[in-house]
């Protein structure tokens, strides 16, 4: 007999019908309790990209030589396409998630996976500009912070995606959303939050040379 | 299994797996938050032994003017781990051990909200642990910059490894600080949604409103430490260029984001100790504590306000005059919050019917030590004061007395109150008030004489010094080594008195709180039936019921 088994027959010996109510109000709070410490995680996460902007603003002004020897600035061209395809997938994903809410699991995973080939596609994007660049980590303050930021936000990216096809994969399992649908919606929470993180980055990097 | 067979009858009688008398689960991945405090406790007093005698062998140096007990580089890595080692493997997972047993029990939940992140979270401290012991034995030996870890000096890599003291260092921070973040989303999550029914926010106990704070503080802090440590991280191993001013980078943006967690850190570990006087002062004085709101809610704001004072660490950095201005002015603030707590403390003692057991002696000794630290704290808040003692001894005295004399005085007085819910045996109160006697003469005597040698002019983290400091430094160092003897009582009774002590009841001071309405130990449920808290906390001298349902608490075999 397992240690479970004896703790439940000693539930049963103490309170009869007592655990299986509390089992259910307990299981409806878990979710609940779930969504709420990520949301309190993304958060904090959210300090650390703050730290790095803060770095990145006090590097860029105070520098005396910002950009390294050759350099001239930053192609906007590219990153701004990137940037459209990542900002509108946020909206992708949530059409996606409006789809799973009306039980339409086809209409769901069609713009899910939408959602990962755009994500795939920035990344792809990213990796491009990346091996265009004519300087490296090593180059000064500048290459420093700029390798840091896209590759740190390029790094929760990638994490999305994988999150996504991992959600993708469960929508396959029989029952799988009987317990409500925290995994889609964390995935989803996650996505905005690197979206905006972008759109910060893109304005502090890009736009502002 | 539904029906009750005569087998689980028969086992009911044996110690079950998981139940409060099965020692083997204090080794196993167990899940349930009490194990996990008391797994946390004792990992934390092997790394405080640990970490203690390092200071021994420091205190040896320092007893002759000459550097003639270890090597140079020796010393300093002996000051960089005891650092290290006492903040990051003793007082965080000591004062997380004691908040993970507590806060379930005194809000009355079952357990954490993620009980399995909590135990994935502890067992990360060995992990650092050994990752951290580990730099004794890699070539040159363990960092030597110091538990700040300042470039340029952490930059420096002579013996060429990769696998340096330095990123051993680095990687266990960047391990603890990840353990740390799962700990408060945990411990935040429970407090915010797992409390009874009817346990309001203004009916938890200070407890653990002072947690709820310091793990908001990791929530904010915590992030840009880890920013730093990354980019100093890659400066070592990557060439990058971020903090090294010969490449163009800034030495002193490292000094604000680790000061910027850093300093809030200290009030991570002081915080839950305010909780701690916060429950003890009312049990022992026999009087609901003095404006409890106000205790509870200045927690918090102290939380908002230590965010915005760790400039003063770097008034010598070369700060801006504006920011030195800003930044004094925001430390002295700081005290409001503390003072009213200080002031609240006296409040509840005063003409109370004292009982001065070993926890109460413990916390009266920890509340003078650190009304002693917040005084020399207010003078080293002062710009031209600070500039005048910045790394000399007077600061090392100074934190001493908040982290030895305040800190582990208030974990001692904790350990001691809630032994005998925690093992369900009674302490000896003889060894107890021994061990107290020792720790308060040897707190005195090791971090007084550190205050003088400070304004005279010794500064720290140095293994020689002039002869005109040796009247100081050894008393110092016999102060120490008592501090050293002190533990040897304290052991002796936890580990004498846990395998043979008198049995406990359940409320064996006659306290209020959920944790004294259950067995000593509680069943590994804590709660059979939720309670339903109907009255606020602190309720000494008024005879009302703290829960409404006390006797369906627990199910009636397992009372003792």
């Amino acid at each position: 007999m397992n240690p479970a088994e004896i703790d439940q027959s000693l539930n049963t010996l103490g309170a009869p019908s007592q655990p299986l109510a509390h089992e259910a109000a307990h299981g409806h709070d878990d979710a609940g309790n779930r969504m709420f410490g990520f949301i309190v995680f993304l958060l904090s996460e959210s300090v650390i990209f703050f730290s790095f902007f803060v770095g990145y603003i006090v590097y860029k002004t105070s520098a005396l030589e910002w950009l390294p020897a050759g350099v001239t600035g930053l192609e906007i061209r590219e990153p701004a396409i990137n940037t459209v395809v990542l900002v509108s997938s946020s909206f992708v994903i949530y059409v996606a998630e409006r789809f799973l809410h009306d039980k339409n699991i086809w209409g769901f995973r069609g713009f899910w996976l939408l959602t990962a080939a755009m994500g795939s596609y920035f990344l792809y994007g990213q990796a491009v500009e990346w091996r265009g660049l004519s300087f490296g980590l090593t180059d000064g303050v500048f290459g420093g912070t700029f390798y840091l930021l896209t590759g740190f936000h390029g790094l929760h990216v990638l994490t999305g995606v994988l999150l996504q096809l991992i959600m993708l994969g469960r929508s396959f399992l029989p029952g799988n959303y009987d317990k409500g649908e925290f995994g889609v919606a964390a995935t989803s929470l996650f996505w905005h939050f690197v979206d905006v993180i972008w759109i910060i980055l893109f304005v502090l990097i890009y736009v502002w040379q | 299994m539904t029906n009750l067979s005569v087998e689980a009858i028969a086992q009911i009688e044996q110690p079950l797996p998981g139940a409060p008398d099965n020692w083997k689960r204090f080794f196993s991945f167990s899940a349930d938050h009490k194990v996990i405090g008391i797994q946390y406790l004792v990992t934390a007093f092997f790394f405080f032994l640990i970490g203690g005698l390092l200071a021994m062998v420091m205190r040896g140096e320092l007893i002759t003017p000459e550097s003639d007990l270890v090597d140079r580089a020796v010393y300093n890595a002996m000051f960089t781990m005891h650092g290290t080692i006492m903040l990051f493997l003793w007082t965080f997972p000591a004062l997380l051990g004691l908040s993970n047993y507590l806060v379930p029990l005194m809000i009355g939940a079952k357990d954490m909200a993620f009980p399995k992140l909590n135990a994935v979270a502890f067992w990360m401290v060995p992990v650092f642990g050994f990752i951290l012991m580990a730099s004794f034995f890699v070539p040159g030996g363990p960092s030597q910059s110091g538990w700040w870890a300042y470039p340029p000096v952490s930059l420096q890599n002579p013996t060429g490894n990769l696998i340096t003291g330095q990123t051993l260092w680095l990687v266990a921070v960047a391990i603890s600080g990840v353990a740390s973040i799962m700990g408060a989303v945990n411990f935040v999550t429970t407090i915010a949604r797992m409390r009874a029914p009817g346990m309001h926010w203004f009916r938890m106990p200070v407890f653990v409103w002072t947690v709820l704070a310091a793990q908001i503080i990791q929530l904010i802090g915590l992030p840009a430490l880890t920013a730093g440590a990354v980019m100093l991280l890659l400066d070592i191993t990557a060439g990058t260029s971020f903090f090294d001013p010969a490449k163009g980078g800034d030495p002193v943006l490292f000094q604000h984001f680790f000061w910027f967690y850093s300093h809030p850190a200290v009030y991570v570990i002081i915080l839950p100790i305010f909780g701690v006087f916060s429950e003890i002062f009312p049990v022992y004085a026999r009087k609901p504590l003095f404006g409890y709101k106000v205790v509870a809610i200045s927690s918090l704001v102290i939380t908002g306000l230590s965010t915005v004072v760790w400039v003063h660490h770097m008034f010598a950095s070369g700060t801006p005059g504006w920011m030195r201005m800003l930044f004094m002015a925001t430390t002295m603030l700081i005290s409001v919050p503390t003072g009213i707590k200080v002031f609240a403390w006296v409040a509840t003692i005063w003409g109370g019917k004292l009982r001065l057991n070993t926890p109460m002696l413990f916390a009266l000794g920890g509340l003078t030590m650190f009304v002693f630290a917040g005084v020399t704290g207010i003078m080293l808040a002062a710009v031209p004061f600070d500039i005048h003692v910045n790394n000399t001894y007077f600061v090392v005295g100074h934190f001493h007395y908040v982290i030895y004399g305040a800190t582990v005085m208030g974990m001692y007085a904790a350990i001691y109150h809630w032994f005998p819910k925690m093992t369900g045996r009674m302490y000896s109160e003889g060894l107890g008030k021994l061990h107290f006697a020792l720790t308060f003469i040897g707190t005195n005597l090791n971090f007084f004489p550190m205050h003088p040698l400070g304004l005279m002019g010794m500064p720290r983290r140095v293994a020689s010094y002039d002869p005109e400091f040796a009247f100081w430094n050894v008393i110092a160092s016999l102060g120490g080594f008592l501090l050293g003897m002190s533990t040897l009582p304290f052991l002796l009774n936890i580990i004498g008195s846990w395998v043979q002590g008198e049995q406990a009841p359940k409320n064996p001071w006659r306290a209020i709180g959920l944790e004294w309405l259950i067995s000593s130990p509680p069943s590994a449920e804590n709660f059979e039936e939720l309670p339903i808290v109907i009255a606020e906390p602190y309720g000494y001298g008024k005879s009302e019921p703290l829960v409404s349902n006390p006797d369906a608490l627990e199910v009636a075999h397992e009372s003792r």
